[in-house]
């Protein structure tokens, strides 16, 4: 065996004792039939309400009623268009170029569209950033939300535009006639042509104020650019220049500085010539960045500030007075000292909130002359502004304000001193406030104009400097809805729809001369203009190291963060996004107080197993300033000592579906923009029901199934060392067990036409969670509520796992080893050392059906619904199978989803296959299931199809980038490549005979078409 | 027990193959036998057969020069893009028809009265000139639109057409009627008989009761004898499970639907006295899944200029010239076509056509796949389609059907550069020449359940 590692994916599983995880472990059925109940007690039997003749009455009911809905069939209406648009074929996609910017979230897009309805995002190829997340693969079906407001209203009275827009300007002029104060409140837009709009607007009302703000704000970073450089921006980082990184809580492949860092990240995490990049991440939470790096720190955040000065101090000489516990101070000198030796090609960021810490994380980058710090690509995707917003609320509580705009903000949501806002709205005459939907501040507002989705929009966003997107509607608005843009140019007397204004402004000043159709087609317009670096203003910053230091500690500090699912909040009506397990915690349908177990051991606060594996929790009061909130608890490992997280966008109470609104909300606690807080915890004896997908289906104690090494032993050793291949004896030799000795299956012969393989990269897969989403797009996945999730009957057909084990060599450990005088001593720095909980390394294994050419589950399905396909996919025929289960327990990977209750057109699943528009999301090339069957990952087999059909109409051979895969398709890192091995050429056949190569659980025989490329970690 | 039932289901259907196939041959054949043969042009042959002297304006040429001149704008009877024609020799003077004819906008210039009025009437759209016409051609044109066919002949060869056609099947029918007429009166005859007689018999004292006892042992035998017993409870589950299997396998199947439709569209005039390409209006089915249901946009192609049906009437079903008319009628209406002002009105109302091929969801079928890649005729699924005046479901579309065709039917490979390399492949590994779509993979189950 290559190592001997312990993997381990939950917390509890590192206590022997527990009888619940050591019964799970062995037990890979945790539903027991509940036999017993009528077998054991004669009392049970009678007790029941149903008796002999009901259970007569029912069966002859049913039998009836199904022999008579069988004999006749539906009526099928069809209707076809009366004037049919030239570029819609019934049956044929079309795809827009898009852009998405809510705010939060900015990125370049290819909407799929069927029949005129938008059912899936892609990524846009034209655009090598801003690449969609989990969150923008999710946003097509927030489109068909059936709640969104679906016309506007005055006093909750529902108006026509033409009203709603008199009134408004009616009162708008009247406001400038006697001067009185208005604030428009928006997001950050980062478009040219609406702050045109608006800046007309302003002018024509000098009574308005503009305010731009980010429900999670990047003010203090763009404060810190402000001094360094002048401009108040954010950079850009060019991670694919990177060699050595070194973040403090900086989680860059998360949702630091707007996110989309991760593509460039990966570039250089695959070993190229013996090298790849070095990342040190130092932080509280478990942040994706976090499970991502080399060697990670887990720190409380007063720590972290420390850490930052030491690092500073090291690399500057500058004495900054700091004084670290010794292993601390060892480990952060070999982090200053590999940055140094990087020089140019190093980069030091940071997430804390404060100004100074961000003057010198962007000093540290100046000394080092880093060239991943890119100045002459800005970054405007988060321009909010604290401090005016500060002194809004400030002018809210002294009355001085008179009226509100509000356009793509929820502050009633997430303004940690919403109280004064939601007073003021209540007080205030005129309060006008965009939104789609019914939210807490739109339910607060006189006037509420219902705006469109994106996909219904017009509009353009200029992500980063030069880099010029187009956003264009990719359906009719569903509801009577008015962007925003549009809605302020009739105040403004015009007559020009926003799409004339957005048009000439291209053309006049964004364009130079290129085409607008090119543009539109493309989705976006690359200046590709060179400028010029900006220049580092070098201040004095013994000041801001002062102010620093003199930021105190607490025993508990809160470090709060946007959840890869949830973002900030403004998609929880998305039940795809609730659905989604958090990649870290494998949670959905919540957002928890995440505590390192020793302190969760102070506090009293834990976490247990449900028989059947569902976690349980209590609850902990968190108090802040007078505040407290009752939040369910999470024992994260790796999470710092002395520190605890919670996330945003949970806890909506308005505009959301009662099923949906989940979890806490964590702005409450965001006070003064800052998401680090000190707060108290109080343990609150009551349990909380988690649905988390930690535990289930155990792999039975299987191991080789995250194979690893380090960059060290990967270019020193064989590859038999580290990617062991399981041996069998075949007559006292040695045997590999995919030789076709020890095979007891006869081998086909697959060498003629296609056979596709799937291979997954754990080294650039980042755990980010896009697959997930964008394989319930395609796929119809349905979602199935979170009772059910508990219950392990969640139906995603691609989970990513992830995998905590102990780190082995960390260089920390080695030197606390060396100093051990005498056995007493050693003793009890092992166990120290021991605890493996409290700074674990990560590994994510995204898992879909295997494809196996020698499936386990083909040979045991009674009825031969699922069976092989030449082309190396494993086919499920739905309307074949029966329900008895075999395949799902003879699955070693546990991939088989059942479908235990009809999740669509049912009220007791009441999410988006509930709803008529809901279901316009649907892939109308893949079958929705029904009850009893069961489902897998079909490799997007009408993906192959489509490919293999458009070379047949085209009478060519099929290319190897022609060949697609919805989880392929949605991985920006490029950790999932899919093909055909059987070309020669392909990318696929290169990365099977990669040495890296393994398949998953290889001893078992199954011969999977997906194969996953050994981790490397550089430790 | 559910399990062992679908276990059997599933042998039923791989048998179920067979019969189906049987089955819809013998109904495709009684089909055929009904379709009286059609009577065609027999109308226009006999009209323009007169032998008219050489001074006299020719008709037939002037049919000829009107379809090939005048036909795009002008009807005989209606307005379309110009006026009518009917009898337009008699409103204007021969020689301002010839220069109008010959030049319009001419003559429009020239500030004429009557030229100026018509081109005003017609929104300004001064008609084509037509200056290859000579005097002569348009004599004949207007002695075309002068002409006043005879009505009486016309319909008299329809109805001798039709009543030789019918004869067959009427003389059937009577000999069947009086066939069961005389059995009837036989049985009740015979009745009667054995009534009287028992009454003659019980009136002379005599009683039948032998007979009577006679076959109350043969019934008594019968329950006696336990292997009778046996046997025929078992011939009897096994010919009621005959029975039920075979009603259980129709369930679902629709060969034959023939759903009466919002608008009676008739392929048999369209595909097939027009000899219109089924895949003009059903263009997607080349490069889609869908065959798709044309647009009413594409209707008004040709519907723009036939506003009313000219063709074979079938008057024993109604389907009368009167009846076709009216159903274009439908299309206007439903397109928003003003055929007044010859415009549209904007004013919608899309067709809710009843869909006769409903494949379940569970199955993915690809036109283009079969008509564009495979070249397979329209008509090997559809049947007919040409000659059905309703259309219906020909084909069972059972699982069994497609998976016969998959068997037997080969991989057109000619000009596509896809099958090349893996063709040759396969044949070699196979040993055969061509390669069925079996071979190549068509019966998997995940071709078209996704």
């Amino acid at each position: 065996m290559g190592n001997h590692k312990k993997y381990w994916k939950s917390e509890l599983e590192l206590s022997s004792d527990n009888p619940i995880v050591n019964d799970l472990k062995n037990n890979e059925f945790v539903n027991e039939l509940p036999a017993d109940a009528f077998q054991n007690s004669e009392n049970s039997l009678e007790d029941s309400s149903t008796n002999r003749r009901d259970f007569l009455k029912y069966l002859g009911f049913t039998t009836a009623a199904a022999t008579l809905a069988s004999c006749e069939g539906p009526v099928n209406r069809s209707i076809p268009y009366v004037v049919q648009p030239e570029q819609i074929i019934p049956g044929i996609s079309n795809f827009y170029a898009t852009s998405i910017s809510d705010g939060f979230d900015f990125a370049n897009v290819l909407v799929k569209t069927r029949e005129g309805r938008p059912i899936k995002i892609e990524l846009n190829k034209e655009s090598n950033d801003n690449t969609p997340n989990a969150r923008v693969q999710a946003s097509v079906l927030s489109m068909y939300d059936s709640s969104r407001l679906q016309g506007p209203t005055m006093d909750g009275q529902d108006v026509s535009w033409d009203q709603f827009n008199l009134n408004v300007r009616a009162q708008l002029d009247a406001m400038k006639a006697s001067n009185k104060k208005i604030v428009l409140l928006t997001q950050t837009f980062a478009s040219p042509s609406t702050e045109l709009i608006i800046k007309k607007f302003t002018k024509k009302y000098p009574n308005i104020e503009h305010i731009i703000y980010d429900a999670i704000s990047d003010s203090k970073a763009l404060d810190a650019f402000e001094v360094s450089y002048g401009v108040r921006a954010l950079p850009t980082y060019d991670f694919e220049k990177a060699s050595v990184i070194v973040s403090v809580s900086g989680d860059f492949l998360g949702d630091w500085q707007g996110g989309g860092f991760s593509k460039g990240y990966a570039k250089n995490r695959v070993p190229k010539n013996g090298k790849m990049s070095k990342h040190y991440q130092i932080e509280a939470n478990m942040s994706l960045s976090g499970a991502n790096a080399d060697v990670r720190l887990p720190l409380k955040p007063s720590l972290q500030i420390k850490a930052l000065l030491k690092i500073y101090e090291n690399i500057s000489g500058e004495n900054t007075g700091v004084t670290l516990e010794d292993k601390l101070d060892s480990n952060l000198k070999t982090i200053s000292d590999s940055l140094i030796a990087a020089g140019s090609s190093g980069v030091f960021i940071t997430g804390l909130d404060d100004v100074n810490a961000q003057i010198i994380a962007l000093r540290i980058n100046q000394l080092i002359k880093s060239k991943v710090l890119n100045t002459k690509k800005l970054n405007y995707t988060r321009q909010g502004d604290d401090n005016k917003v500060a002194n809004f609320i400030n002018e809210l509580s002294n009355n001085k304000i008179d009226g509100i705009i509000m356009a793509g903000v929820n502050p009633s949501y997430t303004f940690s001193e919403n109280k004064i806002l939601n007073k003021a709205l209540e007080s205030i005459d005129f309060t006008v406030s965009f939104s789609m939907n019914n939210n807490e501040t739109a339910k607060l507002s006189k006037w509420v104009a219902a705006t469109p989705h994106y996909l219904e929009s017009w509009g353009d966003v200029e992500i980063k400097s030069g880099n010029y997107s187009l956003v264009q509607p990719t359906i009719k608005p569903l509801f009577d809805t008015l962007q925003f843009q549009d809605v302020l140019l009739k105040w403004l007397g015009s007559t020009n729809s926003f799409y004339d204004e957005l048009k000439s402004n291209w053309n006049i000043s964004i364009l130079n001369g290129s085409s607008w159709n090119q543009a539109l087609h493309d989705g976006i317009y690359l200046n590709k203009k060179s400028r010029k670096s900006l220049i580092y203003i070098n201040k004095d910053l013994s000041k801001n190291v002062k102010n620093l230091l003199s930021s105190g500690a607490n025993d508990y500090e809160l470090t709060l963060y946007p959840k890869t699912s949830m973002g900030d909040g403004q998609q929880a009506n998305n039940p795809w996004l609730q659905e989604m397990p958090d990649p870290i915690s494998r949670v959905s349908w919540d957002n928890y107080l995440t505590v390192s177990k020793s302190d969760a051991k102070d506090l009293g606060l834990r976490n247990s197993n449900d028989s059947n594996g569902a976690l349980d929790s209590n609850y902990a009061n968190v108090s802040l300033n007078g505040k407290t909130i009752k939040i369910p608890v999470l024992i994260q490992p790796g999470q710092a000592k002395g520190s605890v997280g919670l996330s945003f966008g949970y806890g909506r109470t308005s505009g959301v579906k009662t099923e949906l609104q989940t979890g806490v909300n964590g702005f409450e606690f965001y006070e003064k923009f800052n998401n680090t807080q000190k707060v108290s915890i109080q343990a609150v004896d009551e349990n909380h029901e988690f649905a988390c997908v930690q535990l289930h289906n155990t792999l039975m104690g299987r191991g080789d199934i995250i194979k690893e090494t380090t960059l060290e032993i990967f270019n020193t050793k064989k590859s038999s060392e580290w990617n062991y291949m399981t041996q069998v004896s075949l007559n006292h030799i040695e045997t590999p067990v995919t030789s076709p000795d020890v095979d007891i299956w006869d081998e086909f012969d697959r060498s003629v036409g296609h056979h596709f393989n799937l291979s997954i990269d754990l080294n650039t897969c980042t755990g980010c969670g896009a697959c997930v989403i964008a394989c319930h797009a395609e796929n119809n996945v349905p979602v199935v509520g979170k009772s059910e999730v508990r219950k392990s009957r969640d139906m995603h057909w691609l989970r990513i796992d992830r995998y905590y084990s102990s780190a082995e060599t960390f260089s920390g450990d080695n030197i606390t080893k060396d100093n051990i005088s005498g056995l007493g001593d050693s003793l009890s720095v092992f166990g120290q050392m021991e605890d493996p909980s409290e700074n674990p390394q990560v590994a994510f294994q995204p898992v879909m059906c295997q494809h196996c050419n020698h499936a386990p589950c083909e040979t045991v399905c009674p009825v031969a619904a699922t069976s092989h396909g030449r082309q190396g996919q494993n086919h499920m025929a739905y309307n074949r199978c029966v329900g008895t289960r075999y395949c799902a327990n003879n699955c070693p990977y546990k991939v088989r989803r059942f479908n235990w209750f009809l999740y669509n057109n049912n009220n007791e699943f009441d999410f988006n296959m509930n709803d008529d528009l809901g279901k316009m999301v649907l892939n109308p090339d893949v079958v929705v299931r029904s009850r009893g069957v069961m489902e897998k990952c079909s490799m997007c087999i009408q993906m192959t199809q489509k490919t293999i059909l458009d070379a047949k109409l085209e009478g060519r051979e099929v290319k190897d980038e022609d060949w697609n895969c919805a989880c392929s398709n949605a991985c920006d890192t490029g950790a999932m490549v899919f093909g055909d091995i059987n070309d020669e050429e392909s990318e696929v056949l290169k990365l099977k005979k990669d040495e890296r190569m393994y398949h998953l659980l290889e001893s078992v025989g199954t011969k999977p078409n997906v194969m996953y490329q050994v981790k490397v970690r550089n430790t | 027990m559910l399990y062992f039932c679908a276990l059997i289901l599933i042998q039923f259907k791989q048998l179920s193959v067979v019969r189906i196939t049987t089955l819809s041959k013998l109904f495709s054949r009684l089909l055929k036998s009904f379709v009286s043969p059609l009577a065609l042009n027999l109308f226009f042959a006999l009209l323009f057969t007169f032998n008219i002297s050489a001074q006299e304006p020719d008709i037939a040429k002037g049919k000829s020069l009107y379809n090939a001149n005048c036909a795009a704008c002008h009807k005989l009877n209606k307005k379309l893009i110009g006026p009518a024609l009917k009898g337009v020799s008699a409103k204007y003077e021969k020689e301002w028809l010839y220069s109008w004819i010959k030049n319009s906008a001419a003559l429009i210039k020239s500030g004429d009265e009557q030229a100026v009025a018509i081109y005003e009437e017609y929104n300004k759209v001064a008609m084509n000139a037509f200056p290859q016409l000579s005097n002569e051609d348009i004599d004949n044109i207007l002695a075309y639109t002068d002409y006043v066919p005879e009505p009486v002949a016309a319909t008299a060869t329809v109805a001798t057409a039709s009543g030789s056609s019918d004869s067959s099947s009427i003389t059937n029918d009577i000999v069947l009627g009086l066939l069961v007429v005389v059995l009837t009166v036989l049985i009740v005859t015979l009745y009667l008989v054995t009534k009287t007689l028992r009454n003659i018999a019980e009136k002379n004292g005599i009683k039948a009761q032998v007979k009577e006892s006679q076959s109350f042992s043969i019934w008594r035998a019968f329950i006696k004898n336990q292997f009778l017993i046996f046997t025929s409870v078992i011939l009897l589950l096994l010919s009621s499970a005959y029975f039920a299997y075979g009603y259980m396998m129709q369930i679902g199947v629709d060969q034959g639907y023939m759903p009466v439709q919002p608008i009676h569209y008739s392929h048999k005039i369209h595909s097939g006295a027009n000899q219109i390409e089924c895949q003009y209006c059903h263009s997607s089915a080349r490069v889609s899944k869908h065959s798709g249901i044309p647009s009413l946009n594409v209707c008004m192609n040709c519907h723009e200029n036939i506003a009313e049906y000219n063709g074979e009437e079938d008057l024993e079903k109604g389907y009368t010239k009167d009846f076709y008319t009216n159903e274009i009628k439908k299309l206007y209406k439903a397109v928003g076509w003003d055929e007044e002002t010859q415009s549209y009105t904007g004013e919608t109302e899309p067709v809710k056509w009843v869909r006769i091929h409903n494949l379940p969801d569970f199955v993915y079928f690809n036109h283009s796949q079969h008509v564009s890649v495979a070249g397979v005729d329209c008509q090997k699924c559809h049947g007919p389609v040409e000659e059905m005046e309703i259309l219906y479901q020909y084909s069972s579309l059972t699982m069994g059907w497609c998976i016969d065709c998959h068997r037997e039917s080969n991989i057109k490979v000619k000009d596509n550069e896809y099958y090349t390399k893996v063709h040759e492949e396969l044949s070699k590994k196979y040993g055969v020449e061509e390669l069925s779509i079996a071979q190549m993979g068509g019966l998997e189950c995940g071709k078209c359940h996704y």
